[in-house]
């Protein structure tokens, strides 16, 4: 633990990010040099860099209180100590499930390792901004990385197409938010946050709405709300099985420190204009996601609107406004990013060269075939449509609380409803693998015992944290407040 | 006299017509970059026109970082599009249908 009252080297606090951008340099070189002769080599060194930067994040980044060093640029609170931490075992976690899936498809190139980490440092960046520069830098380091990750099977004309759409539509939001921020600056004269926060406080000023109006349509593209969704079902569904395991998950770490630094922590002042503009989106984006997911006969399609969906109980945590709505959203991201790399990790491992898995009716009969695949996305199917022991309950009942705290009758009921609707979706996964029988032969899921211990733990956790909520509910807690 | 506003209305105007340009145009990928690059650069000159307005000139700083990472965009950009050609044959937008979000 580092004691803030001493006079603190800023750059040791900083070491996540120095480190990482460093081991970039090195993994990038190490490709350069010996990547063609041994392949995999640069996979085992990847996961190695992120095992030696979490450490180094526990020892240099604990901080127990909110610092702000640099210049006003760069903030050290435990909730970016945490968040960093998250993004360490989540991109380990989905290089792990990804690297036979790279393997069977002649795809283990260093390059998907080295825009990983870039993409891990844009999320670093963005989880310690405290300037409007440094969180335009960071949603576009870890925006560009993606971009490129999703183009990264050469061969495949849908991947191409889907990186295009998600470019444009990106870059579309990356203008927005620009623009709002612009504003913001040209009303406040400052870049810094805290400056921001400071020099806003008078609710429903025209030009404060304005700008709010831009970052708010930004902050909903990046997170993919409704109406602004129409990226995510085709990245989804264009890009290659694990890139969207990395798409699902960790830039949503990002994307919450986003909508929490800029709209929570840099104008509260105008709370109630912000919540009034994030109300109708969650709304549309709970009912759209829910009951467009319903007709989905593609799973990776079907996830990508479950999505949507989560990401209206996350938005609604904002709606909610206050601390524990915060608590809450931050709690329910965790939750769901937990999920869906196992639920992407499950269809990465159904799938084999030529056979994506990526139709609901490949997981017919899944049960006779690999009754331990099965049962793992059955757990995480049940945790997504909250069904009580799995954590996913928690994660709802979270926000339903929030929201009922703050007299938000009519979006308790709603959130409720669409809850039931969801359930429908995820069960029809499960009833598919135990109840129906398989069509033909369909080919073997992969065996590899490393790859499903890795699952098996992520299934566990989703019981575990089921039945033990409350350490990880304070953590989220502690770390808001 | 130019002042701030003449200068806000101009980044507006810039700000539509890239926003236009992107939903409007049905043709081709490469007009679709473009717009893209105009959206940045109205944000660009609604911050060098309120530093300009302040005094202060970190408005103007944040500008070359735009200008920066603007770059970095439209290489990729390109990079995805000499791709998307070389798997498709054609820049055409309409010719982007096979998904259908």
């Amino acid at each position: 633990m580092l004691d803030p009252s001493n006079t603190l080297n800023p750059f040791a606090v900083a070491v996540p990010e120095i480190f990482l951008a460093a081991a970039i340099c090195v993994v990038l070189l190490f490709e350069a040099f010996f990547g063609a002769k041994r392949r995999g080599a640069t996979a085992t060194l990847t996961l190695f860099v992120l095992v030696i930067g979490a450490a180094l994040t526990v020892v240099y980044a604990n901080v127990t209180q909110r610092v702000v060093l640099f210049d006003g640029m760069y903030v050290a609170d435990p909730l970016a100590y945490v968040l960093k931490l998250a993004g360490f075992l989540i991109v380990a976690w989905v290089l792990l499930y990804s690297r036979s899936y790279l393997e069977n498809r002649d795809m283990l190139k260093g390059e998907y390792y080295v825009l990983a980490l870039t993409a891990l440092l844009g999320i670093f960046v963005l989880v310690s901004a405290d300037s409007l520069l440094t969180i335009y830098l960071g949603v576009e380091l870890l925006a560009l990385s993606v971009y490129a990750m999703v183009a990264f099977d050469r061969e495949s004309g849908i991947a191409a197409e889907s990186a295009m759409k998600y470019f444009v539509l990106g870059a579309i939001a990356s203008g927005m938010l620009l623009y709002g921020m612009s504003i913001i600056y040209g009303l406040t004269g400052t870049l810094s946050l805290d400056g921001i926060a400071a020099a806003l406080h008078s609710p429903s000023d025209l030009g404060v709405i304005l700008g709010l109006a831009f970052i708010v349509v930004a902050v909903a593209f990046k997170f993919g709300a409704v109406p602004f969704h129409m990226w995510l079902p085709d990245v989804y569904e264009g890009a290659p099985t694990s890139v969207t395991l990395f798409v699902g998950t960790a830039p949503k770490i990002a994307y919450f420190a986003l909508a929490l630094r800029l709209l929570a922590y840099g104008v509260p002042g105008a709370a109630i204009d912000w919540t009034r503009m994030l109300m109708p989106l969650a709304v549309l984006t709970l009912v759209v996601g829910n009951v467009v997911a319903i007709v989905q006969s593609n799973i990776k399609r079907m996830l990508a609107y479950s999505t949507i969906s989560h990401v209206g109980f996350i938005v609604l945590g904002f709606v909610a406004g206050t601390q524990s709505g915060y608590t809450a959203a931050l709690y329910y991201m965790l939750i769901y990013v937990l999920m869906a790399l196992g639920a992407f990790g499950v269809i990465v491992l159904a799938s084999r060269k030529g056979f994506e898995a990526d139709k609901l009716d490949d997981y017919k009969g899944m049960y006779r075939r690999d009754p331990l695949l099965a049962l793992a996305m059955a757990m995480l199917m049940f945790s997504m449509a909250g069904v009580p022991p799995f954590v996913g309950f928690w994660a709802k009942l979270r926000i339903i609380q929030a929201l009922w705290e703050t007299n938000h009758l009519g979006l308790v009921i709603l959130s409720l409803a669409v809850s039931v609707v969801g359930a429908f979706y995820y069960l029809r996964v499960v009833k598919l693998m135990y109840f129906d029988e398989a069509p033909e032969t369909l080919p073997a899921t992969v065996r590899s015992t490393g790859v499903r211990f890795a699952l098996g733990i992520n299934a566990a956790a989703v019981l575990v944290l089921g039945i033990l909520p409350a350490p990880l509910l304070d953590l989220c807690s502690r770390i808001i407040g | 006299m130019i002042t701030v506003a003449d200068m806000l209305t101009l980044s507006g105007v810039l700000f539509a017509l890239a926003v236009a340009g992107i939903f409007l145009n049905r043709k081709n990928i490469i007009l679709l970059l473009m717009c893209v690059e105009l959206l940045l650069l109205s944000a660009n000159f609604n911050f060098i026109a309120f530093s300009r307005m302040l005094g202060d000139l970190t408005g103007q700083v944040f500008v070359f970082f735009v200008l920066t990472v603007a770059a970095a965009e439209s290489a990729i950009g390109l990079a995805i599009l000499v791709v998307l050609f070389r798997e498709r044959r054609s820049i055409n937008v309409e010719d982007l249908n096979t998904l259908k979000g």
